[in-house]
């Protein structure tokens, strides 16, 4: 029997593998500062940069990505505003990406968010489809002294509308991308690393598109707050073993706690989606939302920055098949690079850049599948590229029938987020939803 | 049955007295820093014009920015059900209410029932506020109470495009240096809220029939530029400051 006490409607206990992303996580950052003490390499890049090619030129190369180490700062309120102070009085504008201003102020106050001074990248790797990205890392190469800086353009359209030359576009990028980073380094590429670097990120994204649509389940498995330090492993080093056994084990636990009913908030009643970056400042408000009963059980984003999605046979929305479950070979330079390029391009958050139905139709899926009684849409003022048509996907959803509460915030600037504002919102869509505080 | 509503307002708080759901006394007192202080005396001003104690009211509803720092209410309700509650049963048929208050401005769609369907909060930004207005009173050193009959008498629209309180300021220094007369002023700082506060509106979608609340209500010239901009009536209640506290004691009076 799953239902508790009046208020504490489900069971609940903690993730057994929260300490190992924990773990995880702070290795990561370590690998990257001590990189050089260990004779190894250092590059810095996007979180959807192609990470797995750089791990072709050996076991001891480490990337730092950019987006989760602006949202690592965010959370840490003192730093974040030394940081955008910083950037600012260097003469960057206020409304640029906030996660952008974040890294290069840790870069202009040589502080790094984990301790000591910032570690010197050795090169930059990195990709193209919002408009931030390029300049991004076009400052970072200047500001640390004009260090070689690559970028590969994945604005090729939709994936629905992919053809074999727009694929063609992205894998002849990555061909030069190789040979580049041969050039600079000095190093011999090794082919079979990249073809298992790959082939753990097509695992990996997979098994969080299966790990998410577990949370169909009523009560949901995972809160949104929870998985944030989930998925971030995602977009920090999802090419290497030790990612894809840490999806696994977790992909375990959570079929486990769906079979026995065990909710990531005993309250649930009420099952909210969200949008966008939260404010990563603020993350309270989604325990405000479980002293209703309102547990946000993700979103588009949390499930598909990274997750990789297609129709399953029974017309619902699940983890997209894999190459290698299909059968497609992976044997050589040339097939990694494609199976990587085409398993990529299907990314949903990588869709509405070229138009917000795109997304809106994901959203109102996701929406329907997953059992949603209402959707938070954080307008935020700090990413232009994953808020663009954040309105239209409102008003889809709306049409759709689905009660929708719009915020403004910043996902990485907190002088932007109203508080006492935002949560005096909850309280009326709460109330707008049939919710009483419960505690 | 007696039940009071309260709206703890920004800058007013108002307190609505029923019995058996009608209205029999009322009070408007301007919140200071000492909110309890306001409380009392809100309170005792209504209660002693129907010879009543507070030991009479059986349930106390409070509302508005500073809902739950009411001590002794039995419930807190957001301000967006306490108008939908309220104005509904003023007119049964509105469909839409807008409340332009001193630091906020809402718009709320709700249905038969006074049930919410739908509502739009302004940001961080005063401008679609009443702090707005105020400002621009200081700015052109009218009262603000003649600010709306002012901007009745302009004879040609002049357009102010600033978005914040801060540049609007600048803007209507500079149509005084260009000598625009004042009356031309008040209708553009007028129309320029009702611009704001109209794309808010019909971001939760205008549906007949619309009323107008909150202070800002009063204002005559505010409602004139409302009405053009969404070129439709409106309804303003008799008292539209009270309507929120008002919603607050029916919403007691159901014991909800
Ligand atoms: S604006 Fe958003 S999508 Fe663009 S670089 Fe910044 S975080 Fe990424």
């Amino acid at each position: 029997m799953a239902e508790t006490t009046d208020v504490m409607r489900w069971q609940t206990k903690p993730l057994e593998c929260w300490r190992l992303a924990k773990e995880i996580r702070e290795q990561y950052y370590r690998n990257y500062a001590q990189a050089r003490e260990k004779g190894g390499l250092r590059w810095v890049g996007g979180a959807w940069s192609f990470g797995a090619i750089p791990c072709g030129l050996g076991d001891d190369v480490y990337g730092l990505t950019s987006e989760p180490y602006g949202a690592t700062i965010a959370f840490n309120k003192d730093l974040a505003l030394e940081c955008q102070e910083a950037a600012e009085k260097y003469g960057f504008a206020r409304d640029l990406c906030s996660y952008m201003r974040n890294y290069w102020g840790s870069v202009l106050l040589n502080k790094y968010a984990w301790g000591g001074p910032f570690p010197k990248p050795d090169f930059v790797w990195q990709d193209h489809i919002c408009c931030s990205h390029a300049k991004w890392y076009q400052v970072v190469s200047e500001l640390e002294g004009g260090i070689p800086y690559f970028c590969i353009d994945v604005a090729v359209g939709p994936y629905h509308e992919r053809t074999d030359s727009r694929v063609e576009y992205m894998v002849g990028q990555m061909h030069d991308g190789i040979q580049w980073l041969e050039k600079i380094t000095g190093r011999r590429y090794d082919d079979e690393k990249l073809i298992e670097a790959v082939k753990n990120e097509i695992r990996c994204t997979s098994l969080w598109a299966e790990i998410c649509t577990l949370n169909k389940a009523v009560p949901a498995p995972l809160d949104e707050k929870s998985m944030y330090s989930l998925y971030v492993h995602l977009v920090l080093n999802r090419y290497t073993p030790e990612v894809v056994s840490f999806y696994q084990t977790l992909r375990d636990e959570v079929k486990d706690r769906v079979a026995n009913q065990i909710a990531a908030c005993p309250t649930e009643r009420c099952r909210l989606m969200t949008d966008t970056q939260p404010p990563w400042a603020f993350l309270k408000i989604f325990r405000y939302m479980e002293s209703y009963g309102a547990v946000s059980i993700g979103s588009l984003y949390t499930y598909g920055l990274m997750g990789i999605y297609d129709d399953q046979p029974d017309g619902s929305w699940g983890a997209k098949v894999t190459p290698m479950e299909r059968g497609v070979a992976i044997k050589t330079r040339d097939q990694a690079l494609r199976a990587y390029a085409e398993w990529t391009l299907a990314k949903p958050l990588w869709q509405h850049f070229y138009n917000p139905a795109l997304k809106s139709r994901m959203m109102a899926r996701l929406a329907r599948e997953w059992q949603v009684n209402g959707v938070l849409l954080h307008y935020n003022r700090g990413c232009e590229g994953l808020s663009i048509g954040i309105a239209e996907n409102r008003l889809a959803l709306l049409k759709e029938g689905f009660p929708v509460m719009p915020f403004e915030g910043n996902m990485g600037d907190e002088r932007e987020f109203d508080d006492t504002r935002v949560m005096s919102r909850i309280d009326t869509f709460m109330e707008t939803l049939g919710l009483r505080k419960l505690y | 049955m007696i039940t009071a509503g309260i709206d703890m307002g920004a800058k007013n708080l108002k307190v609505v007295i029923l019995r058996d759901g009608q209205v029999i006394a009322s009070s408007l007192i301007r919140v200071g820093f000492d909110t309890q202080e306001a409380l009392d005396e809100g309170l005792q001003h209504a209660l002693a014009e129907v010879g009543l104690s507070k030991g009479d009211i059986q349930r106390v509803v409070a509302t508005g920015a500073g809902r739950n720092s009411v001590p002794g209410a039995d419930d807190a309700v957001t301000e967006v059900r306490a108008d939908s509650a309220g104005i509904t049963h003023i007119s049964p048929t509105i469909r839409t209410v807008i409340d332009v208050g001193a630091e906020e401005g809402r718009a709320v769609r709700c249905n038969a029932q006074g049930k919410v369907v739908d509502f739009a909060i302004n940001e961080k930004c005063a401008a679609g506020a009443g702090a707005f207005t105020e400002a621009m009173a200081r700015a052109l050193e009218v009262p603000l109470e003649e600010l709306g009959a002012l901007s009745l008498k302009s004879q040609q629209t002049v357009p102010m495009n600033a978005q914040c309180a801060v540049f609007a300021e600048s803007e209507v220094v500079s149509l005084i240096h260009a000598r625009t007369s004042k009356e031309d002023i008040a209708r553009a700082v007028h129309d320029a809220i009702a611009s704001r506060i109209t794309s808010m509106a019909r971001r939760v979608g205008v549906e007949k029939d619309v009323a107008l609340v909150g202070g800002v209500a009063r204002n005559k010239g505010f409602v004139d530029s409302l009405r053009r901009d969404l070129d439709m009536d409106i309804l303003v209640p008799p008292d539209p400051e009270f309507v929120g506290a008002l919603g607050a004691a029916l919403i007691a009076a159901q014991g909800a």
